[in-house]
């Protein structure tokens, strides 16, 4: 091969800069192709130069963004993916461009990585849809990337690792954290210390968030969840109840909700190019291969576990891909350090996974006029319905009988709680394309047959 | 603040083209009609939340108000109308010099 071989790779988060400038500090041409207007993904969301604010510090960040410029990766901003497409010799990459995102391009080449991330989502409760209730993910994103907050006073709820941050965030932005609600039983933590003790640090970075935040006077309720949501218009309350018999409810007072359950593998893209998923997340090998040849995944998009994990995968798919496109065998002794730290990384998460569960039932058990389908307005009373008197067996009938999943988010919000309500796992959304497309992009697609430009 | 309020009859094109960017990197933008101060750059939702505004949008169906619920582009709550374009993410677009902001009702659409 004269020309350098070409890897596309789709997301700029952890995962996808790590692979980016794993393959081009070893001669591969290599395009990062990301939605967002900058690089940084999640983790690494940098404020919008809006602000004027100085970049966000940090070794790790530092060391990814001078490594874009240092290796000559081809950064395409604002390129929201929609599909990817494969044919017998290559790839086509097809993206809509810019915030109107009614323009398309495509780009060719030779194999990919697909590092989309994922998103968090929110198990129904009365009152989740109120203006003020936002997950918290994305009062984290807002804060990072705008330095705005929706309200002062603030209750964090749901489960997981991501709301100690978005807590601690909330405090040293100045805004009052009345609370946080986190469902797990630290009584559970214990019995995991096999786990978690693989990664020593991540136990002192969880225990160092909490410590900041009895420093800033939060409130940290375990065991409990929140019930309802109050107001009229907008939030002005939630109810908190225990989970364990005999605790007592509690009514804050808050104008803003950030909460979330967990997060689930962005798998879009994998789908429409035939990647096998397992479970949620797409299946990978020891070197982040997907099953169709060409195609490496990396990052939340395999599996939920954190920026650190995300980082170890993707330059473990970059050194992979680059090996393989020169037509070499890879070997694995020059990423042991990165494999170690993925092996980890994933039994930390998976015990923090088991600790951290959303309590069972409470998606399956939400009064009848509680809206689900926050698009199409469907209330869990109307996938009952379709479940017990139409007849629907699975989430995908549920879908087409109640409307539930087809809105504009095409159920990447709703999901989890139709599968409760119906009853069955989550599968994945099977949706054609990763964002709506426009029919004038759609007429005007290359022919993939034709010969490569 | 309630979002029900009439929407803007037609976008003043004019205002946005007389829109610029002041010296000290603020810019004015209206919403429902109303002079808002904004920053060029900042997403759509930044500026409404920053001028205390969290809904900009009813549902279809109930005539409910929403604003921004995942604030990376992906629920679709935050639509908001840009410059006579509804269905708009207000959480990715970024505001321009003279923008006019308008709530969203249902589809966005006169047909609707
Ligand atoms: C809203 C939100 C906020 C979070 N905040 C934190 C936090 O503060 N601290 C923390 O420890 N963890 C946070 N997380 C968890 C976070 O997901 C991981 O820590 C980490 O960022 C995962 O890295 P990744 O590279 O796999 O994916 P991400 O960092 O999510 O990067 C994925 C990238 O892919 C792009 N992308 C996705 N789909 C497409 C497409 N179709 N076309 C083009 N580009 C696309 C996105 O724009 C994004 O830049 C957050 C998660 C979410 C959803
Ligand atoms: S808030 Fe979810 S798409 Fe904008």
């Amino acid at each position: 091969m004269t020309e350098r071989p070409r890897l596309a790779v789709v997301g700029a988060g952890p995962a996808g800069l790590a692979g980016a400038l794993a393959a081009a500090a070893r001669g591969v041409d290599v395009t990062l192709v990301d939605a967002a207007g900058r690089p940084g993904g999640q983790f690494h969301r940098q404020p919008s130069p809006a602000l004027g604010a100085p970049p966000r510090q940090g070794h790790t960040w530092e060391r990814l963004r001078t490594g874009l410029d240092r290796h000559r990766v081809t950064h395409l901003t604002e390129h929201h993916v929609w599909c990817v497409q494969r044919d017998s010799m290559s790839f086509l990459v097809h993206a809509l461009l810019g915030p109107a995102q009614d323009e398309g391009v495509s780009l060719r080449a030779d194999a990919v990585l697909l590092a989309t991330g994922g998103h968090e989502y929110v198990l129904p409760f009365p009152g989740w849809t109120l203006p003020g209730v936002i997950t918290a993910g994305g009062a984290q994103a807002m804060l990072k990337g705008e330095r705005v907050l929706p309200g002062r006073h603030v209750v964090v709820a749901g489960t997981g690792p991501l709301l100690l941050p978005v807590a601690t965030g909330l405090a040293a932005a100045g805004a009052e954290v009345a609370a946080l609600v986190e469902s797990a039983d630290p009584g559970a933590v214990p019995r995991r210390f096999p786990d978690l003790l693989v990664r020593p640090d991540k136990l002192a970075e969880g225990a160092g968030y909490a410590v900041r935040l009895l420093r800033h006077r939060v409130r940290i309720l375990t065991r409990h969840t929140v019930v309802a949501a109050h107001g009229t218009d907008r939030l002005e309350a939630v109810t908190v109840a225990p989970l364990s018999p005999g605790g007592r409810s509690l009514r804050i007072l808050c104008d803003t909700l950030a909460v979330g359950h967990g997060m689930l593998p962005g798998t879009d893209l994998a789908e429409t190019l035939g990647c096998t998923l397992t479970g949620t997340a797409v299946r990978v090998d020891a070197e982040q291969r997907t099953d169709v040849p060409g195609a490496w995944a990396a990052g939340e998009t395999t599996g939920i576990g954190g920026a650190a994990l995300a980082l170890a995968e993707g330059h473990i798919a970059g050194r992979s891909a680059a090996a393989r496109l020169y037509g070499r065998t890879p070997d694995p002794a020059g990423w042991a350090p990165a494999a170690r730290a993925r092996s980890r990384l994933r039994r930390f998460f998976a015990a923090v996974d088991a600790v951290c569960a959303p309590p069972p039932g409470r998606a399956g058990s939400v009064p009848d006029d509680t809206v689900v389908c926050r698009c199409e307005e469907v209330t869990a009373g109307e996938v009952r319905t379709a479940v017990s008197t139409l007849g629907a067996t699975d989430a995908r009938s549920a879908k087409l009988l109640t409307r539930a999943g087809m809105g504009w988010c095409q159920g990447r919000m709703c999901g989890p709680a139709v599968a409760a309500l119906t009853g069955c796992p989550l599968t994945p959304g099977r949706r054609p394309f990763a964002r709506p497309v426009p029919l004038g992009v759609l007429a005007a697609l290359p022919d993939p047959d034709a010969p490569a430009p | 603040m309630r979002p029900q309020q009439p929407a803007q009859a037609r976008p003043d094109v004019r205002a946005r083209q007389s829109g610029q960017a002041r010296p000290d990197g603020t810019c004015t933008v209206t919403f429902d009609g109303r002079p808002l101060e904004a920053r060029p750059g900042q997403t759509v939702a930044a500026a409404l939340w920053a001028a205390g505004v969290t809904a900009w949008r009813t549902t279809r169906r109930a005539g409910r108000p929403r604003g921004v619920f995942c604030g990376i582009g992906v629920c679709f709550d935050c639509l908001v109308t840009v410059n006579g374009s509804p269905n708009q993410r207000a959480c990715l677009v970024p505001v321009r010099p003279g923008d006019v902001i308008g709530v969203q009702e249902g589809t966005g659409r006169d047909d609707d």
